[in-house]
């Protein structure tokens, strides 16, 4: 999913009625946000945590230190790991760390859903559906 | 809570100054373990540094292991912050893990470090110093200002990777390195020993090689839409009506072109090409391509501008081709100068002066800077141990000697280097040395040389760059080269050889040496431009009045940068010497290097073969131009950029803005009426055009390439948004906008066409035909958008630009010049080099073997039966023999690992 759409999407799911154009940057196509009262924003997390606020869900960055941190961390996590993948041997094993990152928990950063998880769900979404070992984090997600 | 760290991580760094700034270390317990060590239960391959938080929890980022720390201290998140570090975890890592890894591991230096990054930090710099804020999020440092300077300080603290001209990136690394927290971090990280203190970590981790791919993409440069004020908007409408009008006439051609007092006078070279070779297409876009571009835009700002460029005749070089191909020195040049001449004619390039170093001008130009260094004791004379053929009676240059490589025992090593092993050698070191010409075995002797006292020079030299590099175009790679020359101390160096293919030494007991290429293949410019006119000392003993581009690829800036200048200083002639050097990067084919020897990659006299017109391959060249770093020729690329940039973009847009006039408007302009969007679109065209020019100025060719796409695009959605072909078709008031897109739509067209005009001449030249845009509006580039179409212009026959390249088409060149060239090489030289068999049996075999190579990788592509396969492979290697028995060539065993 481009980054566009992607962010479309999300978006949709804050609640945020009017629709935000975006550009895309470069050979990775990062999307730039023109925003109307000062410069643009540019990345997919950037972004987002901006339309979060903008929907006025900050708890969707976590409430505390450190669940902002978590959710920071798992963002970059989305960004660096997720998107930059180079072969199957690093997919399996970042599923399988994050596999055994949830086993004990609900969402990523423990009992509360946020931004990470969306982000994180959208990323994994085209590698993952193929996958039945992982179904479990599927349907944690899904059923938000 | 608990911090993991390992000896010299780079990590540990900015968390430790996070820790130290916002949060106060002696809350931390510190666990050093190893480098291998994994200490998040959760992941699988080993990260360090690692926040244990109370709960349990781990943080293992190092960037929100900082934010943690500054999130306790009180301090809010806000988008700028997660801007940058979403930028350096995404961006800024990549390049630094691979600089840090040449630099710590592979123990490169350079060039080969600061590439990577160097993207990176003009980013850092560009931002620092566009919103004129110290610090990367505002007034004060924050998180984003310790999370980047933790991760370039290893890079940075050593002056060598901390490009002067980044004048914002400098003051902003020296204020935080400065602060306390991030002292005690660098101190406890890197223990005084500098970068090095990282090696016992980085050694350990795999070498970062998704940036390879990275380093060489080509991607576009930012596109970001600036805010325009009312006044902006105005003047660019105004500008814009007033059209032809403020067009300044012509200038008139001169011939010979000489310096005018009064107006600028650009004066520009490009490196000579050696005679020998046929340039491939990294020596086209490194130079004469580059050179050309710069050219043509200084003729378009009616600056009074002489191009001149030629072959490099002279050196041992030349004898072996020579000796080679079985012609005398004097034909191999005669020969090759044609081979060079065609291929850039080819190319279209606008030399007013393409000559030649071996001519009575050369020697006399070059014999004059020599005596007035002698008389002014800059010359040394020194002696030389070297071998000498004695049945042959000379003195043997490196490449004229072969013997037993005296470190692996190699049979066949040259003089200056081992195939092999690939060590440098002194060609008295070679244990069975040999005379390539006559294989008697020559003897050491010493033989007396002048040397050019250059440590006597330097303080001249230094003066002279203390003037001229403030405010100059240098590029950032020639100033780097030479300030490390500098840093080093010169040396002196000799300049002269045992040949006779060269300049003749004015000098008694020198009758039978010449001068070495390295001190008069730069004086070749002077020598070429008096071939060209009597009065060529207006041009060369003229600094005041004339501006010198020198163009060239990095491994020539010593000679231009430095060696020239100290002769010219030293001879105290007034000579005009380089105003701004620039040197590009290097051009790598696909994955690897152009190899002549091993047939890889596209040389000059091969592009035209190809089918792919001459104005495809300048613009693609260009678009990669190696500027700022390497960058590499990618078929697949070169497709891409072809059908998407100028295929959909660019022709698509100026071929939509011709047809509206044409079919809806009978091949006429229409009335334009200006609404405020299209006075928006105007002041942005303008915009653009301004900074195609800032940059073309500063001779950042690539990059002003892109201001040309950016134009086109605007024009694309322009068009795409008012829908011109469906207003044609209604009301009045329809029609009237229809007819101010389509209006506005070709002149922008026309404004393209003339900024092409440096890049793809040709293509320029047909959109001015198509379009029959006014004479001088051909010839100049103002700074403003003009509207040189007004209403009830008649414009000509429209029709598409360019051609699809397909994806077969693309694929059958990729393997033509994939490296089986090898086996069938074709060059014409080699074939005239046979002279056991007639050329013509050998070119039947080489047709044969080419065959039968495609036969076996078509069974090896089918993954046909490996007996199947062997039969037809033994048939290749017998067809091998022939052919290289037919070209009396001794048979070789393939050397090294060849790529696919």
């Amino acid at each position: 999913m481009a980054a566009a759409a992607e962010l479309t999407l999300l978006e949709k799911s804050l609640g945020l009625s009017k629709g935000n154009k975006y550009s895309a940057q470069g050979e990775r196509q990062i999307p730039v946000l023109q925003t109307n009262n000062g410069p643009s924003l540019t990345g997919l997390t950037t972004i987002a945590a901006h339309l979060v606020k903008q929907a006025n869900k900050e708890y969707l960055l976590g409430s505390t230190a450190e669940e902002k941190a978590i959710v920071q961390q798992w963002l970059e996590y989305r960004v660096t790991r997720v998107d930059g993948h180079s072969n199957k041997e690093d997919i399996r094993t970042l599923l399988k760390d994050l596999n055994s990152y949830l086993e004990d928990k609900v969402y990523l950063t423990g009992y509360n859903f946020t931004l990470a998880d969306i982000l994180l769900y959208y990323g994994l979404h085209r590698f993952i559906v193929s996958i039945v070992s992982f179904f479990s984090v599927m349907f944690r997600m899904i059923f938000l | 809570m608990r911090l993991f760290v390992s000896e010299g991580a780079p990590g540990s760094l900015p968390v430790l100054a996070a820790a130290g700034r916002a949060q106060g270390r002696a809350e931390l317990l510190i666990s050093t373990v190893g480098p291998e060590e994994c200490v998040v239960p959760f992941l699988t391959r080993p990260k360090v540094p690692v926040l244990q938080l109370d709960s349990g929890n781990y943080l293992f980022s190092t960037s929100a292991i900082c934010r943690y720390f500054f999130l306790l201290s009180g301090w809010e998140q806000d988008d700028l912050t997660n801007q940058w570090l979403e930028w350096e975890a995404t961006e800024l890592q990549p390049a630094l893990s691979a600089a840090l890894y040449y630099l710590v591991v592979q123990g490169k230096k350079g060039e080969d470090v600061l590439g990577p990054v160097r993207r990176a930090l003009t980013h850092i710099d560009q931002s620092l110093s566009r919103r004129s804020c110290p610090f990367l999020a505002g007034e004060t440092e924050s998180l984003a200002d310790v999370v980047l300077w933790g991760a370039l300080y290893p890079l940075l603290q050593d002056p060598a990777y901390l490009p002067e001209e980044l004048g914002a990136l400098h003051s902003w690394f020296q204020t935080l390195s400065s602060q306390e927290p991030c002292q005690r971090a660098a101190e406890t990280v890197l223990k005084q020993q500098g970068v090095l203190a990282l090696r016992p970590y980085l050694q350990k981790q795999p070498q970062p090689g998704s940036f390879e791919g990275r380093a060489v993409s080509n991607e576009p440069e930012e596109e970001e839409l600036a805010t325009l004020s009312e006044e902006e908007i105005t003047m660019a409408v105004t500008a814009w009506e007033k059209g032809l009008e403020s067009l300044p006439p012509l200038r008139p051609q001169q011939n010979p072109v000489l310096p005018v007092p009064g107006e600028r006078n650009v004066l520009i070279t490009s490196a000579l090409p050696y005679v020998n070779n046929v340039p491939h297409l990294g020596n086209i876009i490194g130079c004469v391509l580059s050179a050309d571009v710069f050219a043509r835009y200084s003729r378009l700002r009616q600056w009074n501008t002489l191009y001149l460029c030629g072959t490099d005749e002279y050196g041992t070089a030349t004898e072996t081709k020579a000796m080679e191909e079985g012609l005398t020195p004097q034909e191999i040049c005669d020969k090759y100068h044609a081979i060079h001449a065609n291929i850039y004619r080819w190319f279209n390039i606008s030399f007013d002066i393409f000559g030649r170093t071996t001519t009575p001008q050369q020697t006399k130009i070059t014999q004059d800077i020599f005596q007035r260094l002698l008389t002014r004791g800059f010359v040394l004379e020194d002696t030389v141990e070297q071998l000498r053929c004695e049945r042959c009676a000379r003195f043997l240059a490196d490449r004229f000697v072969e013997g037993v490589c005296p470190f692996c025992g190699y049979e066949e090593a040259r003089g200056d280097q081992c195939d092999k092993c690939g060590k440098l050698i002194n060609a008295i070191e070679l244990k069975k040395p040999q005379c390539k010409v006559c294989r008697s075995c020559p003897v050491v002797k010493s033989s007396r040389h002048l040397f050019l006292d250059l440590p006597k020079l330097e303080k001249r030299l230094e003066e002279w760059l203390g003037k001229t590099l403030p405010g100059s175009d240098w590029t950032p790679n020639a100033r780097f080269i030479i300030r490390s020359w500098l840093r080093d101390g010169l040396k002196p160096r000799c300049i002269t050889r045992d040949l006779k293919w060269g300049t003749p030494v004015p000098l008694e007991g020198f009758e039978d040496k010449v001068f070495y290429v390295w001190f008069d293949a730069t004086i070749g410019y002077l020598s070429i431009t008096a071939n060209y006119t009597d009065q060529w000392e207006r041009w060369w003993k003229n600094p005041e009045q004339v501006n010198l581009y020198q163009f060239m690829a990095k491994d020539n800036v010593p000679f231009h940068g430095l060696v020239f200048p100290c002769s010219a200083l030293g001879a105290e002639d007034n000579y005009t010497l380089v105003s701004h050097l620039i040197a590009t990067e290097y051009l790598n084919y696909e994955d690897g290097k152009f190899s002549k020897s091993r047939g890889v990659g596209v040389f000059g006299d091969m592009a035209q073969d190809t089918g792919i017109p001459a104005d495809i391959w300048r613009f693609y060249l260009l678009y990669i131009r190696p500027e700022g770093q390497d960058s590499a020729f990618s078929w697949t690329d070169m497709l891409l950029k072809n059908n998407s940039e100028l295929l959909n973009n660019l022709g698509n847009f100026i071929n939509r803005a011709g047809m509206f006039v044409s079919k809806f408007f009978g091949g006429y302009v229409p009335e334009m009426v200006l609404t405020s969007d299209d006075r928006r679109l105007v002041a942005h065209v303008t915009l653009e055009l301004q900074h195609y020019h800032q940059l073309l100025e500063k001779v950042r060719i690539r990059e002003a390439l892109r201001s040309i796409l950016t134009i086109s695009r605007h024009g694309n959605q322009y068009i795409q948004v008012n829908e011109a072909w469906k207003r044609i078709k209604g009301s009045e008031a329809d029609r009237q906008r229809a007819g101010t897109v389509t209006g506005l739509a070709v002149n922008i067209a026309a404004l393209l066409s003339v900024m092409l005009q440096p890049y793809m001449p040709t293509v320029s030249a047909t959109i001015q035909a198509q379009l029959q845009l006014p004479l001088p509006a051909c010839s100049i580039l103002l700074t403003n958008f003009l509207c040189t179409l007004p209403a009830g212009h008649q414009i000509g026959t429209v029709s598409p630009l360019f051609q699809k390249l397909e994806n077969d088409q693309i694929e059958s060149l990729r393997q033509r010049f994939g490296g089986g060239q090898a086996q069938v090489p074709p060059m014409p030289a080699v074939v005239e080099a046979a002279a056991t068999a007639a050329p013509r049996q050998v070119q039947v075999l080489m047709d044969e073997v080419a065959r039968q190579g495609n036969i076996v990788r078509e069974l090896k592509a089918q993954k046909a039966d490996k007996n199947q396969v062997a039969a037809e492979v033994a048939k290749l290697l017998d067809l091998k023999k022939q052919l290289a028995l037919a070209e009396g060539k001794p048979l070789e065993t393939p050397k090294g690992k060849k790529k696919k």
